[in-house]
């Protein structure tokens, strides 16, 4: 029986039982967060929230669930019907294949390729297509306006996300989530965002603007307040989703949520040392090799959540972005910024006299 | 061995037929959706080589910037279909020429690299083992052609210059908001304060 794992059929066997030991898991989550996103938004505004479904309201997500499955999917007449269907499986989809080289702790990633970050970067910029393909396929006005808004909006901002993903690569020296985290290992001085390492403390104050910049390009980048002008509710209806309704609508939304907490857990990977808890941990060579990884993705998924606590509290109290605004912010303030980091980032590692790997 | 062989049919059969669609396609943002569907599976052929970081670089700048931009702008045209079609049988000669050129150079290529005829004078650069691509390229790309590599960067800067300068145009009675004075503008500069008699009027 051990052969049979070596075939290609068990490898497919093993991986298939991977990605559903991850997808599972997630998709739990994100109905948690869907509610807590609307507790903490109530919360903000003195609210209670959803609160009559389960216990304290925490069950609303299956119910809205089961709501958008059981309605009646309705197609605009004239629509591109192909493109039309595609653009949400494609949203949802694109969402969940980023999770593939996550490092969740020590060991647990699906696939640990050395290309990693480059891969999440070139998924995050595929899915600017789900917007752009709902918008045109609708056939109407608001949703093409929408999808227009949106696709100038995710690449505008994906230029300066993919600055910072450098300076972070630089200090790190590797492509590879995995050896990224791993040398941010002890102390919490170690993290990127600290400029990784005590001998590069300088670098703190080039990596934590750095880490800001991040922060508010990935609110660009998924269409979270205060940047959400892709569907501004009050200009343009619900722009590019006006005419998606029941399954669509859902995928839609699920695969926009699993972005978000994707770029949560990226954050907490780039700059604040994924499963690293932050203090030298001698004490988890005792433990079995289970708990010692169990440990690391605690520590990993409460700083995932700190940020997605981040991003709720964002939508929050943070009121819209003009479009304008919006534009100068990520052409003439973020551009200009990830782009003198990088040339500061690359020098330090060159010239510094203590700098080295 | 064999699987990988079936994945590169896959993909090569996938790429090519897409290519295809591109050309066949009546609807023009078909066509970029079948584009970005070939670029997509020649970055899979890309993986198959082992070169995951040309592969990944393919999918950022092709997929994820290039063609973003080329469907923004098939999107936003309004094609006339009937005047495309009546296009189609005057251009055929011209595009079978370029095509049968294309073709001809294709097949000479292959069967000298089949043969080893050109190739065989000198060594192919064999990839270090123990690196991995992208350090590889790195090291080719930052010592042997590294003024190559500027001067195409050179190129490019030109280029994105020429583009701005060609579009760029200031309407001298447009508007513009400058943050910086509305930011700096407080309420000495902002407000002016009039003691008004009753019954008078503000009155300039």
């Amino acid at each position: 029986m051990v052969d049979f794992w070596a075939t290609p059929g068990g490898w497919t066997l093993i991986t298939l039982g991977q990605i559903l030991l991850i997808l599972v898991p997630l998709l739990l989550l994100l109905a948690v967060l869907i509610v807590a996103d609307r507790k903490i938004w109530a919360g903000v505004q003195m609210r209670k929230g959803p609160n009559v479904v389960g216990p304290f309201g925490w069950l609303q997500a299956f119910a809205d669930l089961l709501k958008f499955v059981l309605k009646e999917l309705v197609i605009p007449d004239g629509a591109d019907k192909f493109v039309f269907l595609l653009a949400p499986v494609l949203t949802f989809g694109l969402a969940f294949v980023a999770w593939a080289v996550i490092p969740f702790a020590p060991g647990w990633v699906l696939s640990n390729i050395n290309v990693g970050i480059l891969y999440i970067f070139a998924i995050s910029s595929l899915g600017v297509y789900g917007i752009i393909m709902g918008g045109w396929a609708s056939n109407s006005k608001y949703p093409f306006l929408g999808s227009l808004r949106s696709a100038a909006q995710m690449v505008s901002y994906e230029v300066s996300i993919g600055f910072v993903i450098i300076t972070v690569v630089l200090l790190a020296g590797t492509l590879n989530l995995q050896t990224i985290v791993e040398k941010q290992a002890g102390w919490f001085w170690n993290w990127n965002v600290l400029g990784g390492g005590l001998k590069n403390l300088p670098m703190a104050l080039v990596m934590i603007p750095m880490m800001v910049v991040f922060f508010i390009s990935s609110l660009a980048e998924t269409n979270r307040p205060p940047f959400d002008l892709p569907e501004a509710e009050s200009e343009l209806v619900a722009g590019y989703q006006v005419e998606y309704s029941s399954t669509p609508f859902l995928l839609f939304m699920i695969g926009e949520l699993a972005n978000i907490v994707l770029m949560c857990a990226m954050i907490s990977l780039l700059f604040f040392g994924g499963w690293q808890p932050g203090f030298p941990t001698p004490f988890l060579a005792d433990w079995s090799p289970f708990a010692a990884s169990l440990f690391g993705f605690v520590c990993f998924f409460i700083k995932s959540m700190i940020f997605f606590f981040l991003f709720a509290m964002a939508k929050a109290i943070v009121p819209r972005y003009r479009y304008d605004q919006l534009m100068r912010l990520g052409w003439k303030v973020f551009l200009p910024m990830s782009l003198v980091a990088v040339a500061i980032v690359a020098a330090w590692r060159v010239f510094a006299p203590a700098a080295g790997a | 061995m064999a699987l990988q062989a079936i994945a590169f049919y896959v993909l090569a059969l996938v790429t090519v037929a897409a290519g295809l669609a591109v050309v066949s396609a009546r609807n023009p943002v078909h066509s970029v959706l079948f584009l970005i569907l070939a670029f997509f599976s020649a970055a899979g052929l890309f993986v198959l080589l082992g070169a995951e970081f040309l592969a990944m670089l393919l999918v950022v700048v092709y997929v994820g910037a290039v063609a973003v931009l080329f469907l923004f702008v098939v999107m936003m045209l309004d094609v006339d279909f009937i005047q495309l079609k009546q296009g189609f049988a005057r251009y055929v000669p011209l595009g079978g020429l370029v095509a049968g050129i294309l073709a001809v150079e294709m097949i000479v290529v292959s069967s000298t690299v089949a043969s080893r005829g050109a190739a065989s004078a000198n060594d192919a650069p064999m990839a270090a083992t123990d690196v991995s691509n992208i350090e590889s390229i790195g090291r080719v790309l930052y010592t042997h052609y590294i003024y190559f590599f500027q001067a195409s960067g050179l190129v490019l800067l030109v280029a994105m210059i020429g583009a701005i300068v060609l579009t760029l145009r200031h309407r001298p009675h447009a508007r513009r908001q400058v943050i910086a004075d509305q930011v700096a503008r407080g309420p000495k500069s902002g407000m002016r304060v009039v003691s008004i008699k009753p019954g008078e009027g503000v009155g300039e």
